[in-house]
């Protein structure tokens, strides 16, 4: 190690080896406590009670990794002279890339929606592809569905599954009970959720920050709950099968004669069906987007918007911040209906299981690993999320932990989400594009 | 299972219901301890840098891991005599208290300090992200089916036997739990008040900035509460495995959940609000599903949350939050 660091990997670096050599022997003890109890040792059940089984090479080689890892760190990023940031950029290269990105920023979301009008007719699209995209979508409309709530309103909600799943078990029940179609139950489907949102919303309103986070997170569970135990409603654990699918117009994707295939004289393919799927939620995706943009610059988005950076003064104004609210949790739910009873025709099957506290967390992850507020963000941030999810599909047992420490090395590397500036949906005379650090997004006033 | 146990008594008791009360009384006081104990570990935190530590919970869960790998290394059984197991619990409660600290002490250190003075939603984004990677962690390392441990300590004491055979029982493990937490209280009550860290740690939460003016180091205040919250944490995980008897990787995820709620009930940032609110939410959730449904249980616990929230936002023993323009 000495030889390393005299000679140094480059000129100009500078390592302090016993300030070095004392935290790599601290990173290998608390390695030690965290690694060698967990992984060296295991319980197994064996004939009466536990056994013990010792893995102590396993421990010892992610030991090993960590010590080693650190003192890559150390001799790479923190071995710097001191007053300099180990990550700064110049000056010049900053305002470049920001002058760059600035123009691909503007060309980007067209780009993004004409690739996602005509994806699924290229050539390399397939049944996989296909999936995956209505999925990413499905979290794209989640995302700009929460976006309202967090992103506009500064509501934090950490049960907006909740509302997902109040909207995919109306269309099954609906469908169950009394035969509705998809179409009947789509907008059936937004009222109840934006009804369970105003429901949810006039107990929480005098509620704030995180406080306001976990009474949404403790309604998404009492709402799994309920239709975990509701057996003879909701079927329980079991969950409801046989959910029908969407027509088209009133066309069956099937085979038979008066088919979608038939009645355009195409050959039959069950491609069709999924195609028409992924165009479905495109649509309602965009119907989310457009309403959203809509809505900032109508008087209840700019509400929306000023409670965020200051509920004390809006009231001043004389503004209800009652209705206010309600309108945001409302509005945020219905989206999540709609997006909710996509996702029951989509599978055909649902259950409490769907709609765990992981599923809020992943969409709240997604609105702010894009940078709250920012529409563009939380498509980059599901293609990410959920396309990383596909990669690592592999390594089935590991995918979540990856996850998991994803979400925490990207939120430590952007705070403010991957797309960081915001552009105000009111100005002067031109646009300019502010730094996320001067909204009070997800303050959660 | 032991309230399964109380539910088929209430229909065999149909008169007295003295004694089913008095039986539920006790259960809840035991649940409301361990309740009480991780949500003290809630409320230090959220006091000092005002911030749900998500991961609170999951560090409850892996402590009971580590309190069930060192009982088994020990090879305790029931068989083994009452002195030399309560001698072994404290290993097993110290190793494990010691172990929980390292793991609460990285969480602050990797996902909470690099996001200190960023916008408030930073660190609860980590915090759930460190929740997911502490449960899938144990869920790889331990495995994903519930690990039954055999009762260590049995026997207790039949406070008062009713006509009809209904024995009101006070168990040992019901006492041992108990005491370990008024002793364990008491100690951190006292540290809270009387040593230096205490005062350094009430320092901050008053006023984070003119504490470090005053030359109070924060960042290691920060680093110790979170430290004396996992050992606490520790103490609860090791009580739930024995009073218990199961533990999987997803326990920390609603008692968590309580406790944070019997930390809001308590009044945060107040100690004594935080046990009386573990006790208030054990009961709660005790008389619950002894006279109504077990299955809404955490329906019930949820709900009371978000009713304390509404009408009593400061909680039971906290101080009112004034709002300043």
């Amino acid at each position: 190690m000495t030889d390393t660091a005299n000679s140094g990997p480059q000129p100009g670096r500078h390592l302090d080896i016993p300030k070095v050599t004392k935290d790599l022997i601290v990173t290998a003890l608390i390695a030690t406590a965290i690694f060698g109890s967990t992984i060296a040792f295991r319980t197994v059940s064996a004939a009466g009670g536990l056994r013990l089984e010792v893995r102590y090479d396993v421990a010892f080689y992610v030991i090993a990794a960590v010590v080693v890892g650190r003192l890559l760190l150390w001799l790479f990023f923190w071995s710097k002279p001191a007053g300099t940031s180990a990550v700064e950029m110049p000056t010049s290269i900053k305002s470049g890339v920001a002058k760059i990105s600035a123009k691909v920023g503007k060309g980007f979301a067209p780009t993004m929606l004409i690739f996602a009008l005509v994806f699924p007719f290229l050539p390399f699209t397939d049944r996989y592809l296909l999936d995956l995209s209505i999925l990413i979508l499905t979290y794209v409309m989640l995302g700009w569905g929460l976006n309202i709530v967090v992103g506009l309103a500064g509501l934090l909600d950490l049960g907006y599954v909740a509302f997902y799943a109040i909207g995919a078990y109306s269309y099954a029940l609906l469908a169950q009970y009394f035969g509705f179609s998809f179409w009947m139950c789509l907008p059936l489907a937004g009222i109840l959720a934006a009804f369970w949102g105003i429901i949810l919303g006039f107990p929480v309103l005098r509620l704030r920050g995180d406080y306001l986070a976990i009474v949404t997170l403790a309604f998404g569970e009492i709402i799994r709950i309920v239709l975990l135990n509701w057996y003879q409603f909701t079927g329980g654990p079991d969950g409801l099968s046989g959910i029908p699918r969407p027509s088209f117009f009133g066309l069956e994707f099937t085979r038979r004669e008066g088919g979608f295939a038939d009645f355009f004289g195409l050959d039959y393919s069950s491609i069709h069906r999924i195609v028409f799927m992924y165009f479905l939620i495109l649509a309602l995706a965009l119907l989310t987007n457009f309403v959203t943009n809509r809505l900032r610059r109508l008087p209840i988005g700019r509400a929306w918007e000023a409670l965020r950076e200051d509920e004390i003064a809006c009231r001043s104004l004389g503004l209800n911040t009652t209705s206010v609210k309600l309108t945001a949790f409302a509005i945020g739910g219905m989206f999540a209906g709609f997006a909710g009873s996509f996702f029951a025709t989509r599978q055909g099957f649902i259950s409490p299981e769907s709609f765990t506290f992981i599923e809020s967390a992943l969409i709240l992850a997604i609105v702010v690993l894009g940078g709250m507020g920012s529409q563009v963000g939380v498509v980059i941030a599901s293609i990410a999320m959920i396309g990383g999810f596909e990669i690592f599909r592999e390594a089935e047992q590991f995918r979540m932990l990856i996850f998991g420490l994803a979400m925490v090395v990207i939120m430590i590397w952007r705070p403010r989400g991957l797309i960081s500036t915001r552009i105000p949906s009111i100005f002067l005379k031109e646009k300019k594009a502010v730094s996320a650090d001067m909204v009070a997004q997800g303050e959660g006033h | 299972m032991e309230e399964l146990s109380c539910i088929s008594a209430v229909f065999v008791s149909g008169g007295s219901l003295m004694e089913y009360f008095l039986q539920q009384l006790i259960n809840g006081i035991t649940l409301g301890s361990i309740y009480g104990l991780i949500a003290i570990g809630y409320t230090m935190v959220y006091g000092i840098i005002g911030m749900i530590n998500f991961a609170h919970g999951d560090i409850f869960m892996v402590s009971s891991f580590i309190a069930l790998i060192v009982i088994t290394a020990l090879g305790l059984t029931v068989s083994t005599g009452l002195g030399l197991t309560i001698l072994a619990l404290i290993l097993v409660l110290v190793t494990s208290m010691v172990i929980a600290s390292v793991f609460g002490w990285t969480t602050e250190r990797l996902a909470y300090r690099p996001l200190r003075g960023s916008f408030r939603l930073a660190p609860l984004i980590t915090a759930i992200g460190i929740s997911i990677v502490l449960q899938n962690y144990i869920q790889i390392t331990q495995g994903a089916r519930v690990k039954p441990l055999q009762p260590l300590i049995e026997n207790g004491y039949t406070l008062m036997t009713r006509a009809d055979g209904f024995t009101v029982q006070l168990s040992n493990m019901q006492i041992l739990i108990i005491t370990v937490t008024i002793i364990l209280m008491t100690i951190f009550s006292l540290i809270i008040a009387k040593t230096s860290l205490g005062r350094a740690q009430r320092a901050c939460e008053q006023d984070r900035k003119m504490a470090s003016l005053l030359g109070i180091n924060v960042d290691r205040t920060i680093s110790m509460t979170f430290v004396m919250g996992a050992a606490l944490a520790a103490v609860a995980g090791l009580m739930f495995l024995l009073y218990y008897g199961v533990i999987d990787f997803f326990i920390g995820f609603v008692a968590g959940v309580k406790a944070f709620t019997a930390a809001v009930l308590g009044g945060i940032g107040s100690l004594p609000g935080a046990m009386l609110g573990g006790l208030v939410i054990g009961l709660i959730e005790t008389f619950w599903s002894a006279y109504f449904s077990i299955e809404y249980k955490d329906v019930a616990a949820f709900s009371m949350l978000a009713i304390v929230l509404i009408f009593l936002p400061q909680g039971l023993l906290g101080k009112p939050e004034v709002e300043k323009v």
